[in-house]
């Protein structure tokens, strides 16, 4: 019997697990997939939005503001790149001043600060590369830029650090209400809970749904992006967003704490919870919009394409909150944009829900603090020397694109909540992200996982599930009957 | 009178080679740019031939598999079975360049030799 | 000077694979003695220790090797010489003064103050993304040199069913080596209207095994999401749009990319050596020299070459070049030099060089380059000032063979002489139909 089960590792559901922890509560997080960070977490713009684009008075306005003033800190405490890179929110009409000034106060009576309206010439003095179109800019200062995985994987890992359990290729089949709390029925076996907190992204409707009569629905709302090469790295130094428009911030322009440039995303309604392909048109239309907002961009240092789903509720609002007609079950539903950057705000809101309901005693061995892994190329010669010596995995490159050493690669399947994958070791040390698309490593870090994880090469996967990468041994793969005659 | 188009492998040229048969007789070559050109199209109609290169398993090396050849070409119509009977072959450590991996494979009269050097690991 | 830097060589050079062997013996028999090698890798030989298959070694050896023996023939005579490598060894940064900061497991992070530098770091593959194709991005997407590795160094097949995108030689020899280990390969699509790869691998990779080329092809969607399940191509237009109605479907669980190499130039970038827009490799004159005085370049870091037995003679001439450099070191540079500016037109899309200096000019020069279209019954023509110096009928030029002229230097200096004084020339060479 768990106090509280979470549906899904993501964002919303690591910062809800983060925060309970600091509480003397026997929780679980249950997630679908193989890891920590595999839906709509993974697949974002990375930005710590200001607040100025959220309606004042929703959910979404008070969320991102706070969560936006919280990543300094939470960075600091669980070691997850995040800097502060300001944005500019470029038009390119003369109507859109108009809107400029608009969203300028909106975003003051949110409570964001320093907004500033800039001409072209000032803007441009910051960012030379805007297009030949821009009239003017919304400046945006506390925006920032942040690595979604990692800010995920830590807050996740800090939970499980601080008591939180997590089951892993546990999908969630059917919640029943008992007489108090509930039974989650998954693919793992059932478990009894006294509270759920529902933060299953894209499916958080249908969670809902099972226990409730007053039904949620969620539109999955498809965002494609391109990623180009570190070389293409400053061609903009600040986050480049359009006007918004009624499907959301529109296609920015930014750099990624990583030091690419990022380009996207778009925005289909789609009805298909799994629908993550890229199309040529969405490729082509991101390349068109982000065009009329940065001058140049050198698209053919494009190095790779992929496709999120936001989970849009139809309220386009958060949805956080105890469900009337289903007590103890939490809804954090409808986290689409802000989420990322409200996450932490969230964490909170959802961790008081369940302190109000239960009354737990404080875990007093909560550690608010997690290290993460450790970046070589921020050590002076000496230090990345005396490092190799004490651990000479650390000298060994298996990423050469970005400089991975196979000391990273083993503190990332070794540490709690560890990489099970190819994707996972991605994910957490950037093995595989850079300009070759693990084209080099792979099979590197594929012999690494096999050793440490004691499996067979055939059993490696790409991101768990049926993603296996090997089929077989040279002479001895075809199946019966299908040999070549 | 046949004729079959062929594109010469002799080198990176790829000539484009015409010939020329009357029933197995070879009537004219034409395409090539060099003598090996007319060489090797007479071969390829008559008697085409393959130098096989794959890899066989190694026991207790520092690679799990050993690249190989036929050290001679082998008849086209040879290939798979070349392949089939390497198919569970298993060197022990340590090969070198050159060791008959098999003698007269499927027939052929050809040997299988190594084409790569596998160092043993002493565990 | 940083005269922390304990080790000091005359000559590094970065990369083991065949550019780096061959250019280091040629400067050791050029005089060089203090030559150090740099190899990422666990043994030489570089890329050639995957590439299995034969045909390697004609224009060297007369005689056709596989590239492991190939790579073990250099490896053998670098031994011989005494020629110092290090195994394991990354380089993760060249200065602009020649400083190298490398790092191994065994001897940390280190630096080398060399006197010249060879950049011979070879090429990489282009991958999925640079090509935007449209889909999920399950399992079984690999380009064709990591199948390649993992099929022929550690006996591991990445699938059961296949199509190739792209016909450059790797995805070729992968077509047929994937299918003697038991694969079935079903197609391989080419974008262009004609093939990257040699013919002699069309015939000997495709056709000897009945798997379709499917020229001016591409694929328009990849179906799975955990795994591949199937490839979707379709023909594609002259300005390579697909076109709609052509689809065809394939199922199969692995998609092979052979889609073009890029010099792998990041750490040249680093030394501030000038890469060219074409190659993607640095900008060299006839010594292969590249703008930062003492840093040569050659083999695939330079440009991509479909003949390993080029790479290498390219690779003495470097060899050679920076054991010149290094013996004429402390004398002055002959500072008037006359230049002539190589002009690559009409058809040719590069040369290397792109610049001959005439005092440095051997008796003769050789000019590699490639077309940038198919043209049949051709000539290849070179001009120095408007003067034709070079003319040479070609049946076939393709952008997949890398074509070469000799420029001989007396008749180069005949046409100089004639002229007034100048330093600037120009030798324009193009593909006329």
């Amino acid at each position: 019997m768990y106090d509280v089960i979470i549906i899904g590792a993501g964002v919303s559901g690591a910062a809800a697990a983060r925060e309970l922890s600091r509480y003397r509560l026997k929780i679980c997080v249950l997630e679908r997939e193989e890891d920590v960070c595999c839906g709509t977490s993974k697949a974002n713009s990375g930005i710590a939005h200001s607040g100025y684009d959220a309606e004042p008075g929703s959910l979404m306005a008070e969320l991102n503001v706070k969560g936006s003033n919280m990543m300094g800190q939470l960075s600091k405490e669980l070691d997850f790149p995040f800097k502060q890179t300001g944005s500019l929110t470029v038009c390119t009409t003369e109507n859109g001043i108009a809107m400029l000034h608009k969203l300028r106060e909106r975003g003051m009576k949110n409570g964001v600060e320093g907004l500033r309206i800039l001409d072209r010439e000032e803007a441009l003095a910051m960012e030379p590369n805007l297009s030949d179109q821009v009239l003017a800019a919304l400046y945006a200062p506390t925006s920032g830029i942040v690595c979604p995985f990692e800010l995920n994987i830590a807050m996740a890992e800090n939970a499980y650090n601080n008591g939180v359990e997590f089951k892993f290729d546990t999908e969630v089949k059917h919640i029943r209400k008992q007489e108090k709390g509930f039974v989650v029925e998954t693919s793992k076996g059932d478990f009894e809970t006294g509270c759920i907190v529902n933060a299953a992204g894209v499916y958080a409707d249908v969670f809902h749904n099972m226990v409730s009569e007053k039904k949620l629905h969620i539109t999955p709302r498809r965002g494609e992006y391109m990623l180009l090469d570190k070389s293409a790295g400053t061609h903009v130094n600040h986050t480049i967003f359009a006007l918004p428009n009624k499907s959301g911030k529109g296609v920015l322009v930014t750099q990624t704490v990583h030091g690419n440039i990022l380009i996207g995303p778009t925005a289909t309604d789609l009805e298909d919870r799994e629908e993550t392909a890229t199309t040529s048109e969405g490729m082509e239309e991101v390349s068109a919009k982000s065009r009329k907002t940065v001058k140049d961009i050198p698209l053919r240092k494009v190095i790779t394409s992929f496709a999120g789903l936001r989970a849009i509720e139809d309220g386009m609002d958060f949805v956080i909150g105890e469900v009337e007609d289903a007590p103890g079950f939490i809804d954090c539903a409808g986290i689409a944009s802000p989420g990322l950057t409200s996450s932490p705000a969230i964490g909170c809101m959802v961790a008081d829900i369940v302190k109000e309901k239960l009354h737990p005693e404080v875990n007093p061995d909560f550690d608010p603090v997690r290290k993460g892994i450790l970046d070589p190329s921020e050590l002076s010669l000496e230090e990345r020397n005396e490092l190799i010596k004490r651990s000479p995995e650390y000298g060994n490159i298996i990423c050469r694109c970005e400089m991975i050493s196979e000391g990273e690669i083993l503190d990332a399947i070794r540490r709690p909540l560890g990489a099970k994958s190819l994707d996972g070791v991605k994910r957490r040390t950037r093995a595989g992200m850079g300009r070759c698309q693990s084209g080099f490593c792979s099979p590197r870090t594929m012999e690494i996982l096999s050793r440490e994880l004691g499996i067979s090469m055939e059993e490696i996967t790409k991101t768990g599930g049926a993603s296996r990468l090997i089929e077989g041994t040279n002479k001895k793969i075809a199946e019966e009957g299908e040999n070549h005659e | 009178m046949e004729k079959r188009n062929l594109t010469c492998i002799g080198c990176p040229m790829g000539c484009a080679l015409l010939v020329e048969m009357n029933g197995k007789e070879i009537v004219s070559v034409t395409g090539n740019t060099c003598k090996k050109g007319a060489e090797y199209a007479v071969k390829e109609v008559t008697d085409p031939t393959r130098i096989v290169t794959t890899t066989v398993r190694v026991k207790n090396g520092n690679m799990p598999v050993v690249s190989v050849k036929t050290a001679q070409d082998i008849p086209k119509g040879k290939i798979f079975d070349c392949v089939d009977a390497l198919r569970d072959v298993c060197m022990e450590a340590p090969v070198q360049i050159g060791d008959v991996i098999l003698e007269n494979v499927a027939g052929t009269g050809v040997d299988i030799v190594a084409t790569g050097n596998v160092k043993q690991i002493i565990q | 000077m940083n005269d922390k830097i304990m080790v000091k060589r005359d000559i590094v050079i970065i990369g083991g694979g065949p550019a780096g062997l061959a250019a280091a013996l040629a400067a050791k028999k050029e005089g060089a003695e203090s030559i150090l090698i740099l190899e990422r890798d666990k043994e030489l030989g570089g890329i050639l220790n995957q590439c299995i298959h034969n045909g390697f070694g004609l224009h060297t050896f007369q005689e056709e090797l596989t590239g492991p023996e190939y790579a073990a023939r250099f490896i053998r005579m670098v031994k011989e010489q005494q020629i110092e490598y290090r195994l394991n060894t990354m380089v993760m940064d060249i200065s602009q003064d020649k400083v190298i900061t490398a790092m191994s497991c065994q001897e940390g992070m280190y630096q080398i103050r060399a006197k010249a530098v060879i950049l011979a770091m070879g090429c990489r593959e282009r991958p999925r993304g640079a090509l935007n194709i449209p889909g999920y991005r399950p399992a079984g997407i690999y380009s064709a040199g990591t199948a390649q590795r993992l099929v022929n160094m550690e006996g591991f097949m990445p699938g059961k069913k296949v199509v190739i995108l792209g016909s450059g030689d790797i995805g070729l020899i992968m077509a047929r080596r994937m299918t003697l280990e038991g694969a079935e390969v079903k197609a391989v699509a080419e974008l262009m209207p004609y093939s990257g790869g040699l013919k002699r691998n069309i015939v000997q990779c495709l056709d000897d095994f009945g798997i379709p080329l499917k020229l001016s092809h591409t694929v328009v969607d990849i179906k799975g999401k955990e795994r591949v399940e199937g490839i979707t191509l379709a023909e594609v237009d002259e300005n390579r749009r697909p076109i709609p109605g052509t689809e065809e479907f394939f199922e199969c669980d692995t998609l092979l990319l052979s889609v073009g190499l890029i010099p792998e130039n990041e750490l040249s970038g680093q030394a501030g050596v000038k890469l060219s827009n074409v190659t993607s490799g640095p900008v060299v004159n006839e010594s292969l020299e590249t703008n930062v005085e003492g840093i040569f370049a050659c083999g695939n870091v330079l440009h991509v070459h479909d003949l390993v037995d080029f790479v290498s003679e390219e690779a003495g001439n470097a060899g050679r070049n920076a054991a010149l450099y290094i013996n004429n070191n402390g004398e002055e540079r002959i500072p008037e030099e006359i230049k002539i500016t190589l002009s690559p037109q009409n058809g040719v899309r590069y040369t290397v060089p792109s610049e001959i200096r005439i005092c440095h000019m051997a008796e003769e020069q050789l000019v590699r380059f490639r077309v940038g279209n198919v043209y049949k019954n051709c000539y290849i023509r070179a001009y120095l000032d408007g003067e034709r110096i070079f003319s040479r009928k070609k049946q076939v030029a393709a952008p997949g063979e890398m074509e070469q002229i000799k420029l001989k230097k007396e008749q180069l200096l005949s046409i100089l002489e004639g002229k007034q004084k100048q330093d600037k020339h120009e030798l324009v060479i193009q593909v006329e139909e």
